[in-house]
């Protein structure tokens, strides 16, 4: 069953926490990956892969370096679930 | 009538005998790389494990520093070099392309008429050798084997470009492959994915200084002179392919040789960057009694030569020793990869 825009937020907030020890409450949808959260751009790799299994979605190379937000990839992985 | 073809006496069995390598006397630290580009130690650090990287100086050529490792791993192999039935040499920094550089060393370290020839297998230039001598070994057409990964990478670099001139280093690794009454190199797992061919490569090809259009080739800022190619790679595509796609390439290896993690000794996957090492160490779940070899902080990415020296520099600083079961996965510019389990020297 396809996630809720809540539940993909929490979603990668546990991911973010996971690979970069972020805490899961300050990943908001408008909170920047590399400005706001200190993802740099191989860790982003890794969250896109955990994002890429937890919720079944494909995120190829060329559309990743368009994820700026955690809002970004919400919409993304909302619109391209299965 | 179709006569009967005597075949060659192999060895059951290969191994890997002896291990040597060569490090450029010059240690270049990041500050040393932040002259050219605008970056920090701790951004440098961060992104890639690397704190200093060696450089051959003019007289380390691709021919000396092999030279150096393939005579350490001949006297660690305890054969002497006119068993050396054959040569393979990894490198795509030897600039003269014709003859092989194999030929001049198997004449200069005493192999006598050894067979001798280059390949090119970027970082995967090792496994790809170490495939090919246990093949000799085994079928025969060599009892000993010199496989060395030998890189000038300083010469294929962009000091100007902020995302690789920290990368790369110079070096030689070598190991002599011979024969083995137990199995001690497992099945190869190796490929090659054409279709990434435009990853990692040569900005420009070579006869694109002599055809092509100038104003397309790499210009000295400073000097305004036309300089070498230098090796690129998208980093976010290599970062995804070696810590996802190679950590199931490993895994292959492993399961191919029968060998569980629990039974793993050591890990030494190619010196790329430390990232993707820490980050293949989390994917393939190794326990942590795994000795995993973190060479490129102080030796950067070597290419082909990388797994042999972090494989000699584990054995001589004692975190590893002869007789243990080690996993080794090289993966680059191809793309290409090779992984396979062997007894250390």
């Amino acid at each position: 069953m396809a996630a809720t825009q809540e539940e993909i937020v929490s979603g990668l907030a546990e991911i973010v926490n996971e690979i970069a020890g972020i805490p899961a409450e300050d990943v908001k949808l408008e909170k920047s990956f590399t400005d706001d959260l200190d993802v740099d751009s191989l860790s982003m790799v890794e969250v896109v892969v955990a994002a890429e299994e937890k919720f079944g979605v494909k995120i190829p190379d060329d559309d990743v370096k368009n994820l700026k937000t955690v809002g970004d990839a919400t919409d993304y992985i909302l619109k391209n679930q299965d | 009538m179709t006569a009967k073809i005597k075949p060659a006496q192999g060895s059951p069995y290969a191994r890997i005998l002896g291990v040597g390598g060569y490090r450029p006397t010059r240690v270049v630290p990041n500050e040393e790389i932040l002259k050219h580009i605008d970056s920090s130690d701790e951004w440098i650090r961060s992104r890639s494990g690397i704190a200093t990287r060696h450089w051959a100086g003019p007289d380390e050529t691709v021919a000396e520093m092999t030279l150096e490792a393939a005579g350490k791993a001949v006297a660690d192999a305890g054969i002497t070099a006119a068993q050396v039935g054959a040569v393979i040499i990894s490198t795509v920094s030897h600039f003269k392309q014709t003859p092989a550089i194999a030929t001049e060393i198997a004449d200069r370290m005493g192999a006598g008429k050894a067979a001798a020839f280059d390949i090119n297998a970027g970082c995967a230039g090792f496994g790809y050798g170490l495939t090919l001598a246990k093949g000799l070994v085994v079928e025969g057409s060599a009892e000993y084997v010199l496989v060395v990964g030998a890189e000038r990478l300083s010469d294929l670099t962009d000091l100007t470009d902020r995302s690789t001139a920290f990368l790369f280093g110079d070096g030689a690794g070598a190991v002599i492959v011979g024969p083995s009454d137990e199995p001690a190199i497992g099945p190869s797992v190796w490929g090659s994915e054409g279709d990434k061919r435009d990853v990692i490569s040569q900005t420009v090809p070579w006869d694109d200084y002599r055809v092509g259009d100038v104003s397309q080739l790499p210009v000295d800022e400073k000097t305004g002179e036309l300089r070498f190619p230098a090796l690129r790679q998208e980093g976010q595509t290599v970062f995804r392919w070696a810590v996802f796609e190679m950590a199931k390439v490993a895994q292959q290896a492993l399961d191919a040789a029968g060998i569980a993690a629990e039974d793993l000794d050591v890990f030494i996957p190619h010196q790329a960057n430390m990232r993707i090492i820490d980050s293949m160490v989390k994917t393939l779940k190794l326990p942590e009694h795994v000795t995993v070899a973190r060479d490129v902080e102080t030796t950067g990415n070597t290419s082909a030569a990388s797994i042999p020296l972090a494989m000699e520099r584990l054995l001589a600083t004692g975190k590893a020793k002869s007789g243990d079961t080690a996993l080794v996965i090289g993966f680059g510019a191809g793309l290409v990869y090779a992984a396979t389990v062997v007894t250390l020297p």
